[in-house]
């Protein structure tokens, strides 16, 4: 080989932020090939994708719309990803979610309380939370790998909230459509800015940002779990509990993304329908990868996932690009900051080989 | 003195192997004759487990040439050392824990085998030897010198001209090194040649026929090691004038700090090693030294002592008098316990947080660094700041990671975090495994230092002349039984030997206590 | 005619929903044997199936539609070996972006062929025994990849346990150091291994989107590449219990279905659960006893191996 891996004697701090950078740079080289491929004009299909979505103050609005639910979720993965918890249900954990928090409205909808949101929000965080408890003990209590069994129960959840759906809770006036009837202004997230569509989850997520922030830079919690992920077996050496990681940060993703399921019907949905996330959940996993599982490296990196769903359909409109677009972008991103996480910890090097003297 | 007349088995010439960052091998030279039993002798980081690897096909050399029986001879890679005529028997085993000896040993030989074929010659060829082997055997089954065993019956079924061994006697009792010695012997009869990697100066008197020193990478001298004293043979290794740890021949013994009483642990994973009615106590003022092979309960009582593991009495383990047995590892620090781990890297530290933090790790609660409910960066600095004063930890900054350290700069670091923390009992496992001399030295004085001022200490390790050199008293872990311990003055390195191999004394019959 | 007549179509359907399964829990296995976890086999069962419904869409040869569903899966699980192997990355990070990307990528290649069919892989007539009551249809007159399916049981077995490639495939899995230092190419068996297992993978998602259900459908795997990733646990690394795993959750499947039909009064999405409740299920008895797993799993599992000094 004449490129030679070889091992940095302390990882570069410099890389970590790069990487990212040359990730999407990577990232939208690829892109045009693929726009190449697909017989679209690059530029123009770039422009769409990353520039037109952001026109006005509306569409810049819908960027925080639906950066929302990706960084609660993200937040709350973030966490458990740092302690090697692998907890990839968000997806199932955000349907629980919603679904618990609108049963208030549903059972009760004639109720016009101011305290009847804030109960729902908490009882979203309790439904999510309540989802990732199930992963959380069998992990602890059974040795069952939480990657499999998180993800098993997004599809148990998705097909529960069908059977509400087509079931119990379709609106009896709504023509036969599995829809629920649409929630009372006592029961809609306030929105923040006259006009757009954002509302107070957002405000919300920031305080997961801002909250995580803090736990894990400066509290003892937080140290825990860096050190649990990092080198379990020094965290015993100092008295941490692994169980006790893997049931916090399951528990706070499962809280985070269920309160981001509730948000979006209480929010842009307004109302219970079959499909209430586009993969939020699954995306969350690269935006938390993306932003370095940093708190506010995934406020960013969900922005700009939040704009790939916006161009997607920017582009579908007005190139006529199929949606799927979207997602093999993020899958890319993903990949190529995978692989650009090499240089963290190892250096390329020219191996100029010195022949053995004869 | 030259090698008098024919040509060496294998003669290297200027070898050269460069790290980033140190140069591994500088320009060596070695010759080794048919039927000699040649030494590499030199202290860890000296290069001596590149230099066989380089010989036997594991790493290129940047520079310099190989001749075998006086030709020329590439090797690029193990297949081709193997079909040349070398054997090799590594320090780390080279073995598959979850498969059969038989398949460990096809494994080592280049080409298809028939296995059936293949069990009975390594029957054969094992008892020919003196080293008895069942082909049928999970590895993990096995002592550590029965694996020893595979690895030597892999090479000789090659019929090697030319044998590696590298620190074989590391993991052996005394007695199965003797055994180990005259089958080296009965080899070099026949005409094999063997290369011996050993920082242990009486086995290389005793065994070897000539030396070969290297210090810091670079090839320091030749030599006839029966012709010198351990202590020439030790300068020329260490390049400086060795100075024994001083300590008070009689210490002061004050009341019991550290009291076992009736431990018994079963060992929670497979291949684990259960404790069996441990019992001792360490006073202030003393040190306890345990000796033993390795995997004969030390982890297992390493954790039960830390609290990583809990006793289901709460009376199997006493600190100042206070029963601790079911306290967790933060509960017992606070009550003036501190403990160095065998692993520096991964258990006593966290290879990738910087030094701060990995202060913070252990010291956190019994330093008051947590303020309100969060961590004082402040503080933590400060801390961080003196172990590496005080400690004499070479590195740039304590904001840099514990896996930049190097092995004896860490060591330092994680044995001065928990000086500092004032304990009245320390536990500390093989405090200087992989250190270079210079801090082994240090951390043994900072050691006899802490029990002069009143602590217990305790050392678990596996090289008897360190426990020789630092303990007064010394018990001996076998099969998760624990000897009783006896003063320095009436213990010799022989029934050491004997208990480790399992004998209790007292002609106690031995039950093996591996969990099936 | 009996009553018992419902019971040989049952047994034909438990088959067809067992093979897909079959083939993507056995390539797993080959590549977990060598100590990688690909967590990536449900993106690569979709990028295999979209593949070959293509393939044999365009060209009519459904040769030629496996051939490339396999050489898909290869392709992904070459990317996968490129980072995880050559690139070092964490190999279950690696493995969930490999999904999300098999995921993106095969809506993309598909999107134009959503709901358009093709003709079901045609079953082998084995004359004079496919007419042989109840076992005939059943043991004599399946299509081709069922047979393979078996095939490539057997002879991953015979491969693993009865030749030296396949014991140092092993010893690889066991400990990469000690292959390493005896000199075996650590990096490069890896690689073949996962690529292997990519390629099986593929023929497993092409077996759904030509013969399960002959047509595609975005994310039509539904779940079941990572019901391969449990049915490898299930079994506790053994090829033969990966082919009895897949049976019975071919079973449980097939069961929900012919419970619906039978007109059960029990809303279908529930009835659809049950392969997943089924998996955790499973996972959850097998994982309780830690040991097993520990005794059974390849030592090196998910570890990174760099090979310097």
């Amino acid at each position: 080989m004449l490129l030679k891996i070889e091992k940095r004697s302390e990882y570069s701090k410099a890389m970590v932020y790069l990487t990212p950078i040359i990730a999407l740079a990577l990232t939208v080289l690829a892109s045009i090939l693929l726009f190449e491929l697909l017989g679209v004009n690059p530029i123009e299909a770039l422009y769409q994708f990353f520039v037109a979505p952001l026109d006005t103050q509306y569409e810049f609005s819908e960027l925080f719309v639906k950066a929302t639910p990706l960084i609660l979720c993200a937040i709350g993965l973030s966490l458990g990803f740092r302690a090697n918890v692998w907890n990839i249900g968000a997806e199932g954990q955000l349907t629980m979610g919603a679904i618990v928090g609108s049963s208030l409205f549903i059972y009760f909808p004639e109720t016009d309380s101011i305290f009847l949101l804030p109960a729902m929000i908490i009882m979203a965080a309790i439904g999510g939370a309540a989802w990732a408890a199930i992963p959380a003990f069998f992990k602890t209590r059974f040795n069952a790998n939480e990657i499999l069994t998180s993800l098993m129960l997004v599809y148990v959840a998705l097909l529960f909230l069908s059977v509400l759906i087509h079931g119990p809770w379709r609106d009896p006036a709504g023509f036969n459509f599995p829809e629920s009837q649409t929630f009372s202004e006592s029961a809609d997230m306030p929105i923040l800015i006259a006009g757009t569509r954002m509302h107070f989850g957002t405000l919300l997520a920031l305080l997961a940002v801002f909250g995580a922030w803090i736990m894990m830079a400066r509290t003892l919690i937080g140290f825990q779990v860096k050190v649990i992920g990092e080198a379990p077996r020094a965290g015993g050496y100092a008295g941490f509990s692994q169980k006790k990681i893997i049931w916090l940060t399951l528990l706070f993703a499962g809280a985070l993304s269920g309160i981001a399921g509730f948000s979006e019907v209480s929010g842009p949905i307004d109302q219970v329908v079959p499909s209430i996330s586009p993969g939020y959940g699954f995306t969350a996993i690269i935006v938390a990868f993306l932003g370095r599982l940093h708190p506010v490296g995934i406020f960013f990196a969900s922005l700009l996932m939040a704009l790939t769903y916006l161009g997607g359909e920017t582009a579908q409109i007005n190139l006529g690009l199929p949606v799927a677009v979207t997602g093999v972008f993020q899958g890319m991103v993903l990949f190529f900051l995978l692989a650009c996480d090499v240089l963290v910890h190892y250096r390329f090097r020219l191996n100029i080989s010195r022949k053995a003297t004869s | 003195m030259n090698n008098g007349g024919g040509t060496p088995q294998l003669e290297l010439r200027g070898i050269t192997k460069a790290y980033p960052g140190c140069l591994a091998n500088d320009h060596i030279d070695l010759k080794i004759m048919p039927g000699e039993i040649h030494a590499l002798l030199g202290e860890n980081g000296a290069g001596k487990s590149t230099l066989v690897k380089i010989i036997y096909g594991v790493l290129e050399a940047d520079e310099g040439e190989i001749f075998w029986a006086g030709n020329p001879v590439k090797i690029p890679n193990p297949h081709a050392a193997r079909k040349t005529g070398i054997g090799m028997v590594f320090q780390h085993f080279s073995l598959f824990e979850a498969m059969t000896v038989t398949e460990n040993i096809a494994l080592g030989m280049s080409g298809r085998q028939d296995m059936a074929k293949l069990a009975r010659e390594v029957v054969e060829v094992s008892n020919n030897y003196g080293l008895p082997l069942e082909p049928h055997r999970q590895v993990h089954t096995l002592s550590v010198g029965e694996k020893q065993r595979i690895e030597i019956v892999r090479c000789l079924l090659q019929n090697p001209k030319l044998l590696i061994m590298d620190e074989p006697t590391s993991v052996l009792t005394p007695q199965e090194a003797e055994k180990m010695f005259e089958t080296l012997r009965r080899l070099s009869d026949e005409g094999v040649s063997i290369l011996y990697i050993s920082h242990k100066l009486d086995e290389i008197k005793a065994l070897c026929h000539k030396a070969t020193i290297l210090r810091g990478g670079k090839y320091i001298n030749e030599c006839d090691p029966t012709q010198e004293t351990a202590k020439s043979l030790a300068e020329m290794m260490i390049g400086t004038n060795l100075h024994a740890p001083e300590h008070s021949a009689q210490p002061e013994k004050g009341p019991v700090r550290l009291k076992v009483n009736n431990l018994n642990i079963d060992a929670d994973i497979e291949f684990g090693v259960n404790l069996n009615t441990i019992n001792f106590e360490v006073r202030s003022g003393e040190i306890l030294g345990i000796a033993g092979v390795a995997g004969n309960g030390q982890i297992e009582l390493l954790a039960a002592l830390s609290g990583e593991t809990r006793s289901k009495d709460a009376s199997a383990i006493s600190l100042d008098g206070k029963e601790i047995g079911q306290f967790g590892p933060n509960q017992r620090r606070n009550l003036g316990l501190a403990f160095v781990p065998e692993d520096r890297l991964g258990h006593g530290s966290v290879p990738e947080m910087m030094l701060t933090e990995n202060a913070f790790l252990s010291g956190y609660s019994r330093m008051s660094l947590m303020n309100n409910g969060f961590i004082n960066k402040g503080n933590t600095e400060n801390y961080a700041v003196d172990i590496v004063k005080q400690f004499d930890v070479r590195t740039p900054g304590v904001n840099h990671t514990a896996n930049s350290l190097s092995g004896g700069n860490l060591q330092k670091f994680i044995v001065g975090r928990e000086v500092l923390q004032k304990p009245n009992v320390i536990i500390v496992a093989h405090p200087t495994w992989g250190v270079d001399a210079g801090a082994a030295s240090f951390i043994h004085q900072t050691l006899i230092n802490l029990a002069e001022n009143g602590a217990a200490v305790l050392v678990i390790s596996q090289d008897l002349d360190e426990l020789f050199a630092i303990s007064n008293r010394i018990a001996v872990i076998s099969e998760g039984r624990l000897s009783v311990g006896r003063e320095l003055s009436e213990i010799t390195i022989e029934e050491i030997g004997l208990l480790m191999g399992g004998t209790h004394g007292m002609g106690e019959k031995t039950e093996a206590a591996h969990v099936t | 005619m009996s009553g018992f007549d419902w019971i040989v179509p049952v047994i034909l359907t438990i088959i067809t929903a067992a093979t897909p399964l079959v083939f993507a829990g056995i390539g797993e296995l080959v590549t977990e044997k060598s100590g990688v976890l690909n967590l990536g086999v449900e993106g690569m069962m979709l990028v295999g199936a979209v593949s070959g419904f293509i393939t044999a869409l365009v060209t009519g040869n459904y040769f030629l539609a496996v051939a490339a569903a396999a050489l898909a899966g290869a392709v992904m699980a070459f990317l996968f070996g490129v980072l995880t192997l050559s690139l070092m990355a964490n190999q279950v990070a690696t493995g969930l972006s490999l999904t999300l990307f098999g995921v993106g990528l095969s809506a993309l290649m598909g999107q134009e062929f959503v709901g358009e069919p093709v003709s079901a892989l045609g079953k082998l007539d084995i004359v004079g025994l496919s007419d042989l009551p109840f076992i005939g249809p059943i043991l004599f007159a399946q299509d081709a990849l069922v047979y393979l399916s078996f095939v490539m049981v057997a002879l991953v077995s015979w491969f693993l346990y009865k030749t030296k490639a396949g014991l140092i495939l092993r010893a690889v899995g066991d400990s990469h150091n000690a292959a390493h230092s005896i000199g075996y190419p650590v990096i490069a068996i890896r690689y073949l291994a996962v690529m292997f297992g990519g390629a099986m993978s593929g023929i497993g998602g092409a077996y759904l989107s030509l013969a399960y259900t002959p047509m595609w459908a975005e994310n039509m795997t539904a779940g079941r590449g990572w019901i391969a990733l449990a049915l490898i646990v299930f079994a506790t690394w053994k090829p033969g219990l990966v082919l009895v795993g897949a049976y019975m959750f071919g079973g449980i499947t097939i069961l929900q279905l012919h419970a619906q039909a039978a007109g059960l009064n029990v809303p279908s999405q529930i009835l659809s659960m049950l392969p997943y409740l089924a998996t955790v299920l499973v996972l959850v008895l097998i994982s309780k006893d830690e040991s097993r797993i520990r005794k059974h799993a390849p030592a090196c599992i998910g570890k990174i191996f760099h090979p310097a000094a």
